[in-house]
């Protein structure tokens, strides 16, 4: 790229962490989209006689390059579907090749340890196919006399040394032949063999032999955290709900078994609601129906849902948003934004007022926001809340500059030129009077302003 | 975009002969198997075999039909199965399923099992039990390496993360070391190695065992320095946002193998568009290491150029137009077609960011970079939880605050993934223990005073018996250091001073001046040195496991490298990003240097993460 050159970008320059911004109405996002105009102004030229172009990939229907794997992958597939079931399902084939012979087993570990050696696993012994893995295996018996004269099992897991595929090795051996309680004491000195060793049990799906060596290792956390996700794998929901409540006696960590508890309230709860609302047909389902189940969703999304289609319901219904939210511990910051995200989304905008009022003991109402108004008022008009709901709310924001820069960009007029007036800069208000239309009610009402002489304006 | 180095850096040696490599031994093994087959691929192969080999080269060799393996029975009438997989215990339980079934049917075929990179003995083991070990062949496919460019090499391996870090499995150590002794057969001797890490360790103790097994050739070496470098040394790199534009790219479309699928969004028309990026990409290859926002100059510049050169067309005569449409036309068609798809590449990336308010999230990480405001840092994840925004982003940043603080404070741990477990869901419980067992997402630990104590005490006694103290402090916990390194290593630049990302000073660039990743910095300053010495702080808090063999007494070291020694391979075991790929460049063309980096495979923020998921 051209470095010395003074570009048009030098606006970038101007600071360290500013110099990258990616405002919409950005100077270089408009350069982009120029340029992406002259791009395109000449794409005309160049298109009509791509086809003959050899540089061009040739791409098939699937959009895979001609003689890709994906391609041909695709194509077998799709082969597959057009001819329908054709292989034979009927009579096997009569058998024309000679079997192949039979490659000798792999126990041949075995071998290593005396009394152990079973005569087809000691006749077979498999030259070859143990050479990748342990080279050290592959030796004549009478080198292992140590093991001859007296092996145990400490020594062997001892001697596995760096290479995690004979660590692998043995490991497998060993659990074929030891008893559990004595390869359970040897791993549980010997970590590195231990994570082999569970990791080997959880991907050949051993969950209870898994189980039983955490508990065995004392590692209580653990084991529950292993028998608690199983539930991922059951797909019917009662079955799941079920499940997760034997979970419950599971020795979590303090912390984790409230969020277990959760989730077993949750699921118990959403089966509930879903069986009601799947048949309910009053009218908010109606006029906004489902898109999914909330059958395992968070919790979040729960009091979200609850908000939207239930929201008003007295605290004693499973459904209702009070409930959810005294259940699960729901922060008040937390609630407010939900529930303002779903009434703002329906539009019901006096909900959206009476969840920002409080009342103070004298019985003033005043509107209060956990979550700054300035964040109401952006979530108000992304849902699409009228002029008059966005200025009342925008007039809520302390800081003036916030709420001008707010106002500004929402277009609420009133709000920048009352805000100005309360600052009685009479130089901002004529600088944004420039920017109205003329004869327009807002530039008649600063027109007004600045011309007033009750103002005692500062400049 | 760089100062001119002293030297020019030298070529990078050729890689294809990997690929060739890789071909010629696939081919052999599929005529192991005479006669007509069909073949089942393991999905995530396919690309990479891709990358080396066609369809007409598998037909060629007898390859009847291709499959994709999905764990479904299938419906393939061949006499004779030739199965392409990963050693993975899934996959094989399911081709014992499949010879079962035929069993069962009193079908006969030969099953042949073509490992990739190589088979464990855990799959024998599975054959056995399935009682199906008689009735396969198995055999391994050794295409350890995929060059994916001329200065990146993938093993194609994500699970290596997981499985080495998180699990602690060590069964791909030793593919890194048979990776590593084809690299010095046909690239070294190498003389020099420094690593740093436990696996970096063991995987050159396990390539140097192969080494001494086998006989020295002497060849003049193209690879003069190896480095091994441990993911785990630096978790904070991977975890932040990627601004320079191939990072970006990565971040938001995912290349696969070197190729990225464009969508709609960005062809503006309503197909989608398979490229590959790679230094054969003329606008590609100028904007991939640059920040973002030197990409938009640089492309209404050539976009412009385009159009002028177009222009020329005007007032041509016949014979003037026949050389431009036999000499240019062709190139300025292809300049075109690139320079479009990058336009919208990058007016799609400014959409998506602008949406997600990118650079509030920017400020965040930087403001945990530098140590500076972490409550409002707190705040802004808080926020970004409770509103539900990307499952994944909010573990990101909870991981950088963990990683860069030390851990969390208990209550923010506990407020924190409360909060996440209600947005996101329940069952990300194991997600959290997960992350805490890796230690990128912990509670500080009451003992975490400790840290304080210790530092006395190291002042008061000698450096060995503080060294030994922080050992046994870091066995307790893993802790990241990350700011002390920060310090120590200066990767975070004052932040008064004005950066020209268009003229970077340093690797900071790569994340707008406002941190230099750790794992580089650690590359640069051990090659500066010629080894450890004087780092023997640094090598503390990164817990140790640092060497270097063969660098002589160290220090730095004096007269002319010849152009092996500035040809240096950086190995990542774990993984690594574009940005840390775009950094390296810009060091070497700093130093006049070439790094070549091999990594596990290409990684970022998203696919580190969603590797410690547990769905």
């Amino acid at each position: 790229m051209n470095k010395g050159k003074a570009e048009e970008d030098d606006y970038w320059h101007s600071s360290k962490y500013s110099a990258f911004t990616f405002d919409d109405d950005d100077y270089d996002f408009t350069k982009l989209k120029e340029s992406q105009r002259a791009v395109n102004s000449i794409r005309g030229l160049v298109e009509d006689d791509c086809e003959d172009d050899e540089d061009v990939e040739k791409v098939s229907w699937s959009g895979e390059p001609v003689g890709s794997i994906l391609w041909g992958v695709k194509e077998t597939a799709s082969s597959l579907r057009t001819s329908g079931d054709t292989q034979n399902h009927g009579f096997p084939k009569i058998q024309h090749n000679p079997p192949l012979p039979r490659q000798s087993s792999g126990y041949s570990l075995s071998s290593l340890f005396k009394g152990k050696v079973s005569a087809s696993a000691q006749s077979s012994l498999p030259d070859t196919s143990m050479r990748v893995y342990a080279p050290e295996l592959r030796k004549p018996r009478s080198e292992y006399k140590d093991y001859d004269s007296d092996w145990n099992s400490e020594e062997t897991i001892r001697r596995i040394s760096h290479n995690s595929n004979v660590i692998t090795a043995v490991l497998i051996f060993l659990k074929r032949t030891l008893s559990k309680a004595i390869l359970f004491r040897e791993l549980a000195e010997r970590e590195v063999a231990l994570r082999h060793f569970i990791h080997l049990l959880k991907e050949t799906g051993e969950q209870r032999i898994l189980v039983e060596l955490l508990k065995k290792l004392g590692r209580m956390e653990d084991m529950a955290l292993l028998q608690y996700k199983e539930h991922i794998s059951i797909k019917d929901e009662n079955q799941r709900k079920d499940f997760l409540k034997t979970c419950l006696s599971l020795p979590f960590s303090p912390d984790d078994s409230t969020h277990v508890q959760d989730h077993y309230m949750l699921l118990e709860r959403q089966i509930i609601i879903e069986a009601n609302d799947k048949r309910t047909d009053t009218e908010i389902f109606k006029k906004h129906p489902r898109k999914a189940s909330i059958l395992n969703m968070p919790i979040i999304t729960t009091l979200y849902y609850s908000c939207f289609y239930h929201y008003g319901e007295s605290e004693g219904t499973f459904s209702s948003p009070a409930n959810i939210r005294k259940t699960f511990r729901i922060s008040e910051k937390q609630y407010f934004l939900t529930a303002l995200g779903a009434r703002a989304k329906l539009k019901q905008w006096s909900d959206v007022d009476r969840l920002c009022n409080t009342t103070n003991w004298l019985g003033y109402t005043k509107k209060k926001s956990p979550i700054g108004f300035q964040r109401v008022v952006e979530i108000l008009h992304k849902n699409g809340a009228p002029l008059q709901v966005l200025q009342d709310y925008m007039s809520l924001v302390d800081n003036t500059e916030v709420r001008v820069s707010l106002a500004q960009k929402f277009k609420c007029h009133d709000i920048v030129i009352n805000t100005y007036k309360e600052l009685k800069d009479r130089q901002q208000l004529i600088v944004y009077q420039s920017k109205l239309e003329r004869g327009s009610p807002e530039y008649q009402v600063i027109d007004e302003l600045i011309h007033s002489l009750n103002i005692r304006w500062k400049n | 975009m760089a100062q001119p180095g002293w030297r020019d850096a030298p070529s990078p040696p050729d890689f294809s002969l990997l690929k060739r490599l890789a071909r010629d031994q696939l081919i052999y093994l599929l005529e192991q198997l005479p006669g007509k087959k069909d073949l089942f691929i393991e999905g995530d192969l396919m690309s990479p075999l891709d990358r080396i080999a066609n369809v007409t080269t598998l037909k060629q060799h007898e390859v009847d039909k291709l499959y994709k393996v999905e764990h479904k029975p299938i419906v393939s009438t061949s006499d004779q199965l030739c199965f392409l997989i990963r050693p993975r215990v899934a996959t094989v339980k399911w081709v014992s399923d499949v010879v079962n079934s035929d069993k069962a049917a009193g079908r006969f075929r030969r099953y042949k099992i073509i490992f990739c990179p190589q088979k464990f003995y855990v799959c024998d083991a599975v054959l056995e039990e399935e009682g199906v070990y008689g009735d396969v062949t198995t055999d391994s496919w050794h295409f350890y390496l995929l060059p994916l460019d001329e200065d990146i090499i993938s093993m194609e391996l994500p699970e290596f993360f997981r499985e080495n870090f998180l699990e602690g499995d060590q069964r791909w150590v030793e593919t890194a070391g048979n990776a590593l002794h084809l690299l010095h057969s046909l690239y070294g001797p190498f003389s020099k190695v420094f690593g740093m890490g436990r696996c970096a360790k063991m995987a050159y103790e396990s390539w140097r065992e192969l080494q001494e097994e086998s006989e020295q050739k002497s060849r003049r070496a193209d690879i003069g320095t190896v480095f091994l470098v441990d993911r785990d040394v630096d978790y904070v790199t991977p975890l932040c946002s990627q601004v320079v534009y191939e990072g970006l790219v990565d971040d938001i479309f995912r290349i696969k193998c070197g190729s990225v699928e464009f969508g709609p969004e960005v062809t503006s028309s309503d197909k989608s568009v398979k490229v590959m990026l790679n230094s054969e990409d003329k606008v590609f290859s100028e904007i991939r290491n640059e920040h973002f926002s030197n990409v938009f100059s640089f492309l209404s510049q050539k976009a412009r150029n385009l159009q002028t050169a177009y222009d020329k067309r005007r007032g041509m005569d016949i014979q003037q137009m026949k050389t431009f449409v036999s000499e240019e036309l062709k190139g300025l068609k292809q300049e075109h077609r690139l320079l479009s798809l990058h336009i919208g590449a990058s007016e799609s990336i400014m959409k998506k960011k602008t949406k997600q308010d990118f650079q509030e999230l920017l400020k965040t990480e930087h403001s945990l970079l530098e140590g500076f405001e972490v409550r409002e840092a707190i705040a802004y994840i808080e926020e970004h939880i409770s509103r539900q925004v990307s499952m994944v982003e909010s573990l990101r940043l909870l991981c950088l605050l963990s990683l860069t603080e030390n851990g969390l404070l208990p209550k923010d741990y506990r407020a924190l993934k409360s909060q996440y477990l209600q947005s996101y869901g329940v069952e990300h419980l194991l997600t959290f223990a997960n992350l805490r067992q890796l230690g990128v997402l912990v509670e500080q630990q009451p003992g975490e005073t400790l840290t304080v104590m210790e530092s006395k005490v190291g002042k008061l006694v000698n450096d060995k018996t503080a060294g030994k103290l922080t050992d046994a402090f870091s066995s307790l916990a893993k802790k990241s250091n990350f700011r002390a390194l920060s310090k120590k290593l200066a990767l975070v630049p004052k932040s008064d001073e004005e950066y020209d990302l268009r003229v970077p000073k340093d690797m900071a660039y790569i994340f707008s001046g406002a941190y230099v990743p750790l794992s580089c910095r650690l590359v640069e300053q051990v090659l500066e040195r010629n080894g450890w010495t004087g780092l023997e702080e640094v090598t503390r808090m990164i817990n140790r496991h640092e060497f270097a063999v063969g660098a002589g007494g160290g220090g730095p070291e004096g007269g002319e490298k010849t152009d092996a020694q500035r040809v240096i391979l950086v190995m990542f075991l774990g993984g690594c990003t574009y940005s840390e790929i775009a950094a390296l460049r810009f060091l070497g063309r700093e130093r006049g240097l070439k790094f070549i980096v091999v990594t596990t495979a290409i990684t970022n923020s998203g696919r580190l993460l969603e590797a410690l998921l547990d769905h």
